[in-house]
């Protein structure tokens, strides 16, 4: 850390993001979640060795914003193609960033069959209960009720179903080695989130397995709220849908 | 001595891989091709690669994007219908400009159709298949031993264009079994470097694959340079044989296994004393217009002979554009011509 005289430089941007402007809405979690991915990538010191793998939806620009080698995958398809990655060269240290929409909607399959063959990947699935890149619709993860520009009257369960329970579905399987989910609503949640995306890289650094970290995240355009008020719906009525903490942990 | 084995076109496809340094394969069963997944999933390991049974061939397509975007050969195989799904794929592949070989042993369709050779997917190999403006380097065997030949060139050419390759055969093909003399083992470490890969930014700026560039300026200039490369290919790379061409009166183009019926119409027609030559494009992108277009201006017809409605017919038909009549003679849903059908069909041409 730099000194000057009088001041001591205890917080900057993480070592592996590169410069390039974000280009998230104000208040979205998004931005959060990747420093605290470059934070985790630079604890670890694994720059050199990483490949971040890029979603469709907001995030589709991710391969960019890391000082890292970076792919931009098909909708859904990341787990796949990071399965690709990692078996083709197993010193890799592979992420893959996705959405609601593109992890458990149209890339069910891939999410499901890369954590059953335990594939030695770290999954980051930010969970915004919305499709925020197209412009709000629906997603498996919508709430009841909630209404979103596909489902207008709100979500109704008995023709669109409940929200999805990715962070359960996946920890129901025997190979993940670490499955949780985690908030950002707070100081002390953000604290946590931090702790648990570098313990999952840590546990495909000593080549442990799989690991899923679902992040409960807001969406404030898309939901249309102000961030604080969306930080308090998470806190409020989000958790109680998706419970917090860690679900599987066999590291 | 060259070595020589008894296989079928299915296994000796993927031995002809493993030789020419595929070290990652990806697949999902699927008849008349499940031999290449069951040879890779038995042999890959050894070779120090990767096997994978996908769960569909839609993330085999996905996981060879993300083997070939990490610098390492990689091939999918898979039937007409699982092709179908392998084409977004394949899309995104040609817009990232990554090489992969994909083997398509074609089978009857459309929908679910049957598990009989045909050539019903040409239109869907040659024509892009996949959204956008792209074209795949697409290699079409007649024998066991030219398709473990063509496997090598697929490779190669996919790796020097930065452009996928297909291997268009079809269920005869991949189910017969003929002696082959395999190609040489070759070692990855001493193909070209592709310093375009993701092997970890150490040392270096970080490298990106992608198909996506938000401004249109900036995708323009991307399809323009791809287009460069393909202008390059069909320049460079065009593949034919000829059979008793110089005097004939009639010519057949045909490929794949019904190229090699032709040559058997072709040797009865001679015997005959008919002047009938064949004309059988190996490379179906990018396709032998030029000597079509030359032998059109002799002979007084192009009789083009496919396992399909007519779909290579049409670019027979561009490149003779008028200069001879250009007859068709099909089959189709999995029925193969004998060579005495298309000898009659030649009489009523000669």
């Amino acid at each position: 850390m730099p000194k000057t005289e009088t001041m001591t430089k205890v917080f900057a941007r993480p070592r592996s993001l590169t410069e390039k402007k974000f280009t998230y809405c104000p208040g979205c979690h998004h931005g959060l979640i990747t420093r605290i991915l470059g934070g985790a990538i630079d604890k670890l010191g694994i720059q050199e060795r990483t490949v971040v793998v890029a979603p469709v939806g907001c995030a589709v620009f991710a391969y960019e914003w890391f000082r890292c080698d970076g792919v931009q995958a098909a909708h859904g398809r990341a787990a796949a193609v990071a399965t690709g990655i990692k078996r083709a060269n197993p010193d890799l240290v592979v992420i893959s960033y996705q959405g609601d929409g593109d992890l458990a909607a149209i890339g069910t399959a891939e999410t499901i069959h890369a954590a059953n063959r335990g594939e030695a990947i770290t999954v980051i699935f930010v969970n915004n209960q919305i499709y925020g890149m197209t412009g709000g619709q629906m997603a498996p993860t919508t709430l009841d009720g909630q209404a979103t520009t596909s489902s207008p009257r709100g979500r109704d369960p008995a023709t669109m179903g409940h929200p999805l329970r990715v962070a359960e579905m996946i920890a129901a399987l025997q190979a993940p080695m670490y499955v949780t989910r985690q908030a950002l609503y707070d100081a002390k949640h953000i604290a946590q989130a931090t702790r648990a995306v570098e313990k999952a890289l840590r546990y495909q650094v000593e080549k442990r397995g799989y690991s899923l970290v679902e992040i409960l995240a807001n969406c404030p355009t898309g939901w249309k709220m102000p961030p604080v008020k969306a930080n308090e719906h998470i806190a409020a009525t989000v958790t109680g849908v998706f419970p917090l903490g860690d679900l599987v942990d066999r590291g | 001595m060259t070595e020589r084995q008894l296989m079928t076109g299915n296994e000796a496809m993927a031995e002809a891989a493993i030789r020419a340094g595929c070290r990652t394969y990806f697949g999902y069963p699927i008849t008349p091709q499940n031999e290449i997944l069951e040879y890779m999933a038995a042999h890959l390991p050894a070779a120090g690669g990767a096997f994978v049974q996908a769960e569909s061939e839609v993330a085999a397509i996905n996981m060879c994007y993300g083997a070939s975007a990490a610098g390492v050969r990689t091939m999918t195989s898979s039937s007409s219908p699982g092709i179908s799904l392998k084409l977004e794929g394949i899309s995104y592949l040609a817009g990232a400009d990554l090489p992969c070989v994909i083997v398509n042993v074609m089978r009857g369709g459309p929908g679910l159709g049957n598990i009989a050779p045909a050539q019903g997917d040409y239109f869907q190999a040659t024509k892009g298949g996949g959204h956008g403006d792209y074209r795949v380097i697409v290699l079409a065997p007649s024998t066991v031993q030219e398709a473990a030949e063509l496997v090598g060139l697929a490779f190669d050419l996919s790796d020097r264009y930065r452009v996928p390759a297909m291997i268009l055969a079809d269920g005869m093909l991949g189910q017969m079994m003929e002696p082959v003399a395999l190609p040489p083992h070759r070692d990855p470490a001493t193909l070209p470097p592709k310093p375009w890969a993701l092997t970890g930014a150490k040392g270096r700026e970080p490298n990106y694959v992608a198909s996506f560039a938000l401004d249109p300026k900036d995708l323009r200039e991307l399809n323009l340079r791809r287009h460069e490369r393909y202008r390059e290919i069909a320049a460079r790379e065009v593949r034919w044989e000829e059979v008793a061409t110089e005097d004939a009166h009639v010519l057949l183009v045909a490929y794949g296994t019904m190229g090699r019926i032709a040559k058997t119409v072709v040797r009865r027609a001679r015997g005959e004393g008919l002047k009938v030559g064949l004309l059988r494009p190996i490379t179906l992108w990018p396709f032998p217009y030029a000597p079509i277009r030359e032998l059109a201006a002799r002979v007084r017809a192009v009789l083009t002979v496919e396992l399909s409605a007519g779909q290579m017919w049409e670019d027979v038909r561009l490149a003779v554009e008028g200069r001879c009549p250009t007859p068709f003679y099909g089959e189709m849903g999995g029925v193969v011509p004998t060579p005495d059908e298309v000898l009659a069909e030649v009489k009523r041409l000669a």
